[in-house]
């Protein structure tokens, strides 16, 4: 359980609880000074000045200690209203009151200081174990392509006479397609960076969902043309107000993690629908499907299915459920009965219909 | 071979070397300046047929310079720009670039539209008959040819899609669509646009769904090819 409130509220404000507290309590006590004794009050101021120790600062708990040792000392101690203090044993009852109150004070402050190391030190390693994990991924997801780019640069320079014409266009290929991946991968950093900062910022405008769709799967890398991905648009779907850049890129990290997860010749099958309020897009393929205990894992940040053999960074996933939640959306994974993975978006969005009405 | 001269304005040394070789052995004559204000100077000096902007300049936003150039240099300036950056290329367009690319960017797409910017340069507006693959557009006599036969139009949909084949190859603002034919306070009703470029593609693409005419350009405006 979490006591300290220094974190909510400022200094001033400390200390003016800390005194209205006090000067409260002894008020209460005023009234009732003749049922309960001098003596009884004291533990209640004491019981005061403890608490606040919880919940403040060492500072504004040391003037609690000291107001609240005068006001006893004042108007309880006999005589009344005076700094005088009649007997030996009500003098030593006040210089008792006044040590406990600052020990008490001075230990809580510490076993706090010590619980907010303890809870720092454990924020740094969960840090630092989430930092390696992004950086074995990385570095692989990196080097792979920077390797092939200086290898197939360095095979050209020094062999360019040796070389047939076949071979320099397939070095050449291997760059082109190691820097695509590496553009890639920088995206999914930015994206993941933007979505991260907390800044982002939508921006919304109507989009007209089949032709968003449509221009997703004609963006795709002619490498997943091993694929086939089937679309047929919904003539019924009114316009939605989205942020249309972060939507291809949701669809788009979805049917590309389709096309490198499962085997070639798979289908993916992509429908978009209106359901109540909220805009439903499903997006199926008929492949092998999750691990079923991986299911609740694969849209963690840098989480890879175990096993799998080609190169990924963890993040396609991660972002594309980002940037739905950016839109108050729900991305959902299943595995279908029949096979494969059926993946579902579901976004409240603004509609229009004025698609439906006839033009002029 | 065309001897165009094409200025590069581009803090990136990497990028100039590269852009120049590939202009170069294009047949274009290159000048390069690393600064925004050194490719002013080289600008007013040597007015070249074309200019290449980064938008982001070390010394002044490239935005500044292109509001700069465009003070008194009328021929084609072209942004590059970077991915997610929708809104700054809105605003180079409003500011008057004549098109941007979104870096990186392949070679064959530089020079295609590099070509097509400079063809706009010499081009004037006074042929009033605009074939462009298929399509065959009238603009006095205000009609549309597909195929030789001629479509059907309502009035809106012809005035887009005059409006987009006069500036065939240029990408235009989804404001600046909205405002030219809906006029003044509908620079932010996309929703019309989407509708009509939605009809319109199903009378003059072969396939509605993989339009060839009419390109969008997500988040900024449309293309007419």
């Amino acid at each position: 359980m979490e006591f300290s409130a220094t974190r909510r509220y400022s200094k001033p404000m400390q200390y003016l609880i800390s005194i209205v507290l006090v000067v409260l309590v002894s008020a209460v006590c005023f009234l009732f000074a003749g049922m309960i004794g001098y003596r009884v009050v004291a533990l209640i101021l004491l019981m005061t000045v403890s608490i606040i120790a919880m919940l403040f600062d060492i500072l504004p708990v040391l003037t609690a200690a000291l107001l609240s040792a005068l006001i006893w000392n004042i108007l309880f101690i006999p005589p009344l209203y005076t700094f005088h203090i009649a007997t030996a044993e009500d003098l030593l009852m006040f210089i008792l009151y006044f040590v406990i109150a600052l020990v008490n004070a001075v230990l809580t402050f510490n076993i706090r200081a010590a619980e907010k190391r303890a809870r720092d030190k454990e924020g740094r390693e969960k840090t630092i174990r989430l930092y390696n994990t992004l950086l074995n991924s990385l570095s692989h997801e990196f080097r792979t392509p920077v390797s092939t780019i200086i290898g197939a640069v360095d095979t050209l320079q020094e062999n360019r006479n040796r070389l047939s014409e076949k071979n320099q266009q397939a070095l050449l290929e291997q760059i082109d397609s190691a820097s695509l991946r590496l553009n890639r991968q920088v995206e999914n950093l930015l994206n993941m960076s933007r979505l991260e900062s907390g800044m982002l910022q939508l921006h919304l405008d109507w989009c007209d969902l089949n032709e968003l769709i449509f221009s997703v799967i004609q963006k795709m890398p002619p490498t997943v043309l091993t694929h086939t991905i089937v679309f047929s648009p919904n003539e019924q779907l009114p316009l939605f107000r989205l942020d249309a850049g972060m939507m291809e890129q949701v669809l788009h990290n979805i049917i590309y993690n389709a096309t490198q997860y499962t085997p070639a010749h798979t289908t993916i099958e992509i429908e978009a629908d209106l359901q109540g309020e909220e805009l439903v897009i499903q997006i199926r393929d008929n492949g092998k499907g999750f691990p079923e205990n991986e299911i609740p894992f694969v849209f963690d940040k840098f989480y890879r299915v175990p096993h799998t053999q080609t190169g990924g960074s963890g993040l396609g996933l991660s972002i594309a459920k980002g940037f739905t939640e950016a839109h108050n959306g729900t991305i959902t994974l299943e595995n279908q009965k029949e096979g494969g993975a059926l993946f579902i978006i579901r976004i409240p969005a603004e509609t229009s219909f004025i698609n439906n009405l006839k033009n002029e | 071979m065309n001897k165009a001269e094409i200025l590069i304005i581009d803090d990136e040394p990497q990028i100039r070397k590269l852009l120049q070789i590939a202009l170069e052995s294009n047949g274009y004559t290159v000048r390069e300046a690393a600064t925004g204000k050194e490719g002013v100077l080289l600008a007013a000096n040597h007015p070249p047929e074309l200019i290449l902007l980064d938008i982001g300049l070390p010394d002044t936003s490239g935005q500044e310079i292109l509001k700069q150039l465009r003070g008194w240099y009328s021929k084609s300036i072209i942004m590059l720009t970077v991915q997610n950056s929708e809104a700054d290329i809105v605003t180079a367009l409003d500011n008057g670039a004549s098109d941007y690319l979104t870096k990186p960017f392949r070679t064959g797409e530089l020079l295609a539209r590099i070509r097509s910017s400079i063809r706009r340069n010499t081009t004037g507006e006074s042929n009033h008959l605009l074939s462009c693959g298929n399509l065959l557009i009238d603009l006095q006599a205000r009609t549309v040819k597909r195929n030789n036969e001629t479509i059907k139009l309502t009035t809106t949909e012809y005035n887009l899609l005059a409006l987009l084949a006069r500036n065939e190859g240029r990408v235009l603002t989804h404001q600046f669509i909205l405002k030219e034919i809906w006029g003044i306070g509908y620079q932010t009703e996309t929703q019309y646009l989407r509708v009509f470029v939605a009809s319109l593609r199903k009378k003059i693409e072969d396939d509605a769904n993989h339009p060839l005419h009419i390109i969008t350009e997500s988040g900024v405006g449309y293309r007419f090819v």
